[in-house]
């Protein structure tokens, strides 16, 4: 058995005139949990679905689970999972029913589908639901069938793409702890996500990319440090003391701050006492504060800080079209 | 660390067979839980029978049949009835369409490609699952028939002989619905684009009028559709009256030509879905 669960090369994927990866390098070590950051259309699901054997790759090469994607295709599929950003199951059918088919077509023996199938309904809280169809599944319900569908071989390394866009925080929350367990298992992961936050929760390095380009790679405290950490944000009211406001943001920030509008901008480091220094040094100035708050770096923040230009606009030319909206925070 | 589990022996027959009769099973599983669906599929070709039966039934004469008017309406439904059982199964190419797009849509193509299953057997499992609900189909169909008339007459071999042909020419129409479901960009689409060809192919034939009554420059059109004769094979074997057929080799070898049809049709459309398929993601 290799140390590598996924080595990729160079990977080009190229859709038409439209270059969707640009040539990713990536490895993934066994047991080892990798989170894929991005925005839409960076070429996150491109990478997933080559590493997947469901897209050949223009140049470059990858191997999962020490087999070639593209000469040993059938090979890979016996190592992986994969959930992609649809719930794929089908809603007509049960959860056990879905489980029981996909199982079957893993060519594995009948009774252990049965057991594994009921055993991993129960550990994702379905067993109540098993044996009505999808369709009147919640949104979570579906994502964990769905994640459990690609459990049913016991795979050593499972590929989850976006697993918790378009679900809501209790759900999110839901599903980060099955991951969490998985892993905890020896699961090798590889994870997309736009959400910096879930990648920081879930994943022991993350391999940024933009543009189908990996832009910055490193645990999630080596981006951070790269970001900045934490930031506070001011609203002045008052126009002409947005100059005053910056001055004394500067004195408790730990890198320049940013002004859009009335709004400034700054890294910070120490948390929550920074905000006291900040509303003293404010009122040293005699600058009066609409709105003080201190956040957690975004996706946004990330993107700012490492290509000069926000995550959501000018995206790459996508090879995900079609995809349904999503806010970010 | 995991564990990897044990998988099951080749099957005897392949796993392209063994993987599409578990795809098989569930897509009619699928159906029992949507009856409104199977419902609507029925009520079609039953309205069908009924306009035609007694709208057109004395307006259309069968040439070497019939004396008074109402023998002549009788006959119609003789002869309507192999031709509304053609159009039928020729429409189930409709469904297999719209199946396709939707499993497309879903996501469902993701996961199946990404399984160590069979490659063709997605396609197979369906298709034949969408050929196999036409037996429903087609006895609700047969028990309309009798109420309006129609009998079979020519023995109960040949009548099996005829139900299995309709069954062959729906699983070979299915496979091409499947491949016009795999090139749509949507459901929406899909369900349009699985209708408008099988209009001209069913009624550019001898289902419903005899080729006779059409214009010269058609009726070789009409003869070497293979709905033609199907549909002339099956009054064939029902006993059914068949009219006077122009002199074409298709209309001359009907059973053979139809068979001969449905597998050129199912190795072209199955060899370009199955390429089509594995090139396929979610959409």
């Amino acid at each position: 058995m290799t140390d590598e669960a996924v080595v990729a090369v160079g990977l080009v994927k190229e859709f038409g005139s439209v270059k969707a990866l640009g040539g990713i390098d990536l490895t993934v070590k066994r047991g080892q949990v990798v989170g894929l950051l991005g925005p839409n259309g960076a070429g996150k699901t491109t990478v997933v679905r080559i590493l997947s054997t469901l897209l050949m790759p223009t140049s470059g090469y990858a191997k999962v689970a020490g087999f070639d994607v593209v000469k040993n295709p059938a090979e890979v599929r016996r190592e992986i999972g994969l959930t992609g950003q649809y719930a794929a199951v089908n809603e007509y059918l049960t959860g056990r029913e879905n489980l029981t088919m996909f199982g079957a077509l893993y060519h594995l023996p009948a009774k252990y589908v049965r057991e594994k199938s009921a055993e991993l309904l129960e550990s994702f809280d379905l067993t109540d639901a098993a044996d009505r169809p999808a369709k009147t599944y919640s949104g979570g319900m579906r994502r964990r069938l769905d994640l459990a569908s690609s459990l049913i071989a016991q795979p050593s390394i499972l590929f989850l793409d976006e697993p918790t866009t378009g679900l809501d925080p209790r759900s999110r929350l839901g599903m980060w702890d099955v991951i969490n367990g998985l892993v905890a298992d020896g699961t090798t992961v590889l994870l997309t996500t736009q959400y910096l936050e879930e990648a920081d929760q879930l994943a022991d390095e993350i391999v940024v990319i933009d543009h189908g380009r990996v832009i910055a790679q490193g645990t999630a405290e080596t981006l951070k440090d790269q970001i900045g950490g934490d930031r506070i944000e001011i609203s002045v009211i008052d126009p002409t003391r947005v100059n005053d406001a910056v001055n004394a943001i500067k004195t408790v920030s730990s890198g320049e701050p940013v002004v859009e509008g009335l709004t400034i901008s700054a890294p910070v480091s120490g948390g929550s006492t920074v905000l006291v220094s900040a509303i003293r040094a404010l009122d040293v100035q005699g600058v009066e504060v609409g709105d003080i708050l201190l956040r957690r770096p975004t996706l946004d923040d990330v993107f700012l800080s490492l290509t000069g230009h926000a995550a959501e606009e000018d995206a790459a030319p996508s090879d995900e079209p079609k995809k349904r909206g999503k806010g970010r925070k | 660390m995991t564990a990897s589990v044990q998988t099951r022996k080749r099957p005897l027959l392949g796993w392209n067979i063994s993987d599409g009769v578990v795809v098989s099973r569930f897509s009619l599983v699928q159906t029992l839980r949507v009856p409104e669906l199977m419902f609507f599929s029925l009520v079609q070709p039953v309205i069908f029978v009924l306009l035609f039966a007694y709208v057109f039934g004395g307006a259309i004469p069968i040439a070497g049949t019939g004396t008074s008017a109402e023998d002549a309406a009788n006959i119609y439904r003789n002869y309507l009835m192999p031709g509304i059982f053609g159009q039928t199964v020729a429409f189930a190419a409709a469904a297999s369409t719209v199946g396709m797009a939707e499993a497309m849509s879903t996501g469902l193509i993701d996961r199946f490609r990404s399984l160590p299953m069979a490659s063709g057997a997605v396609l197979i499992g369906r298709t034949f699952a969408d050929a196999a609900r036409q037996i429903l189909v087609l006895l609700v169909l047969s028990i309309t028939g009798f109420l309006v008339g129609w009998r079979i007459t020519g023995g109960i071999w040949n009548a099996i002989c005829a139900y299995l042909l309709l069954l062959l020419f729906a699983y070979s129409v299915t496979w091409v619905g499947a491949s016009i479901g795999l090139a749509m960009p949507n459901v929406e689409t899909a369900s349009t684009a699985g209708l408008v060809w099988l209009f001209p192919l069913t009624f550019l034939s001898n289902a419903f009028v005899p080729l006779s009554s059409m214009p010269s420059w058609l009726q070789p059109i009409a003869a070497y559709n293979p709905v033609s004769t199907l549909v002339l094979a099956t009054r064939e074997l029902f006993g059914n009256p068949t009219g006077i057929q122009p002199d074409y080799w298709p209309l001359n070898h009907p059973t053979l030509y139809t068979i001969g049809s449905c597998a050129l049709v199912i190795a072209i459309f199955a060899t370009l879905s199955i390429r089509k398929y594995t090139k396929t993601t979610a959409k």
